[in-house]
């Protein structure tokens, strides 16, 4: 099945994808709409991981990964080896299944990003963080202690900050890969509430174990199984009458 | 009930092996502080030592110790670092690599006379240098090298992989991600290898007989110019180090005071690596807490 769009910011095309001889992505088609939430989700082991990782190809860090077909960012090809990876991940920013901040103060976190791209006014700086942490909703908890360690804060915090930091390079595409998998139910609901938000600005992908989560924040819902896209539709029809009764079955946790 | 007693047995065990360590430590320290510091004085600590006659004291060698030190790290530092990032991120994980890497484990294992030796036919006849303290530093270079390529290393890998990933990830590129996250997360363990190689550089004899020599010229304290032939910071003369020092007095003998002498310079060793140690670590934590933004 495949959908067409005018207004896309990814258009993916017949991408494969192997490590060594493993098969993990196997001709998948998917458009992704400018400033809408796609989820991803599927059984694990499937392909998702991969998959968002091709968007901003850090997918390479990976020895022995081979890739065919195209994936279209707003146009260009990126699988194209001129394609300019810095610039691609300033634009399509990641926030990963575990709040990873870095060793240094909550400040620096945030402009770490900025500053290495060439920001350097302490004034200007300021308002990237100030901005990106009012964004991520996380200002008033820490507008007091910005000089203090990243990881002192919470597990939620951390996430959020991650977020923000992610904010901070100004990207159009924001990256989630299971960003609510190691938070308490509150966190979790705070970073929902904040995907809701964060969609007016950016596009946001995210792979969630959680049919809720992926039912509650997704506008478009796509469903992987063993390495192939089963189906992709909006998500209130994949949740309410899919086309594959693969995945019904998933979704009504037949398997999976 | 049975795992209980086993663990209290093994909770024993490792106190008893802990109580042994340390007094055997302490037990150390104190015989030879005990000793020295009979004979340790300023003027001890600030005559030139003499080759006959008694009262001499380690002024030189003291400050030759030290300055060898330095240079030795001058060059052990940004090279070992450089080779541990290059093993750590660059190299391809392979055959090559992994010969690379024995020979590194080799060469730190190598007896220290006979990179003395090595340093002997190297730097001293090859070049044409003769005795003098680059030689000593080169040589002691050849066995810390190692070291610090692998602990740097170590250190590198064993910073999380996710930090990497979210610089990476954030468009960073490889080389701004090691010097902005890689190497200051992993400064507190490259920082504890530098501490050892450092102490191992302090205390060792064998490399620095027949590289650095057993001689220091009449030297000039207020002479800075590193190029005149009577400054202590000329680097093309001969130095004879503390370690040294002890070693030649108690095969030679010439002096009437040997055991006074050797006894005391053991005891401003020690307590020079010991003080080393400390300002090292502390030096060390501040700039850690700056960089990590903690108290
Ligand atoms: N670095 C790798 N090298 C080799 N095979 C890999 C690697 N990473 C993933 N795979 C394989 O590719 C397939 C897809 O993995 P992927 O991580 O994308 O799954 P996933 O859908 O994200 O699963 P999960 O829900 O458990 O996170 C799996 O069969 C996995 O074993
Ligand atoms: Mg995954």
């Amino acid at each position: 099945m495949v959908l067409t769009y005018t207004n896309e910011i990814f258009d993916i095309n017949d991408l494969n994808l192997w490590y060594a001889d493993h098969h993990a992505l196997k001709s998948i088609h998917f458009p992704i709409i400018k400033k809408e939430v796609t989820a991803i989700i599927g059984p694990s082991g499937c392909g998702k991981s991969t998959f968002i990782k091709t968007l901003n190809l850090m997918i390479k860090m990976v020895p022995n990964v081979k890739m065919s077909g195209e994936i279209n960012y707003n146009g260009k090809n990126i699988l194209n080896s001129k394609m300019d990876l810095v610039e691609l991940r300033k634009n399509v920013g990641m926030v990963f299944q575990k709040g990873n901040p870095f060793p240094q103060s909550i400040f620096d976190n945030v402009a770490y990003g900025p500053r290495i791209h060439g920001i350097t006014k302490r004034k200007h700086l300021e308002e990237i963080v100030i901005k990106a942490l009012m964004d991520v909703a996380l200002w008033d908890e820490v507008k007091d202690r910005l000089n203090a360690p990243a990881l002192g804060l919470s597990g939620g915090q951390q996430q959020r900050l991650c977020i923000a930091r992610a904010l901070a390079t100004k990207p159009d595409v924001i990256l989630m890969d299971e960003p609510t998998s190691a938070l308490d139910p509150i966190s979790t609901l705070a970073i929902e509430e904040l995907i809701l938000e964060l969609k007016e600005k950016y596009t946001i992908v995210i792979v969630t174990h959680n049919m809720q989560q992926a039912a509650r924040v997704s506008d478009k819902t796509a469903f992987f199984l063993m390495g192939e896209l089963i189906e992709l539709d909006e998500t209130s029809k994949i949740f309410s009458k899919p086309e594959d009764e693969r995945t019904e079955g998933y979704i009504t946790g037949r398997f999976g | 009930m049975n795992a209980k007693v086993a663990d209290r047995v093994a909770t024993g065990v490792f106190i008893v092996i802990a109580f042994i360590i340390v007094s055997v430590l302490i037990g150390l320290f104190s015989f030879i502080l005990y000793h020295g510091f009979q004979h340790v004085s300023l003027k001890f600590l600030t005559t030139p030592s003499s080759n006959m006659s008694a009262g001499g004291g380690i002024r030189d060698q003291l400050f030759n110790s030290f300055y060898v030190l330095f240079i030795t790290m001058l060059i052990t530092v940004p090279l070992g670092v450089g080779g541990g990032v290059y093993m750590a991120e660059y190299a391809r994980p392979g055959r090559i690599t992994n010969i690379i890497r024995s020979c590194i484990e080799v060469l730190a294992s190598l007896p220290s006379i006979v990179i003395g030796l090595f340093g002997l036919l190297m730097f001293v006849t090859l070049t044409g240098w003769g005795y003098t303290i680059l030689g000593g530093a080169l040589a002691l270079t050849v066995f810390n090298l190692p070291v610090m390529v692998r602990v740097t290393e170590d250190a590198i890998h064993s910073v999380p992989r996710d930090l990497k990933e979210a610089s990476l990830a954030l468009g960073i590129t490889h080389w701004h991600t090691i010097k902005t996250i890689l190497l200051p997360s992993a400064f507190p363990t490259i920082l504890t290898g530098g501490i050892l190689a450092a102490g191992r550089v302090f205390g060792e004899a064998a490399a620095l007989l027949f590289t650095a020599g057993l001689s220091t010229p009449r030297l000039d304290y207020t002479d800075w110019n590193p190029f005149s032939q009577i400054s202590p910071l000329n680097i093309f003369r001969p130095a004879e180090t503390l370690a040294v020092h002890i070693w030649s007095i108690n095969t030679q003998g010439l002096i009437p005071d040997v055991d006074a002498v050797s006894n005391g310079s053991a005891a401003v060793l020690i307590l020079s690596v010991l003080l080393f140690n400390l300002l090292a670590r502390w030096i060390g934590s501040l700039i850690h807490k700056k960089v990590t933004a903690t108290k």
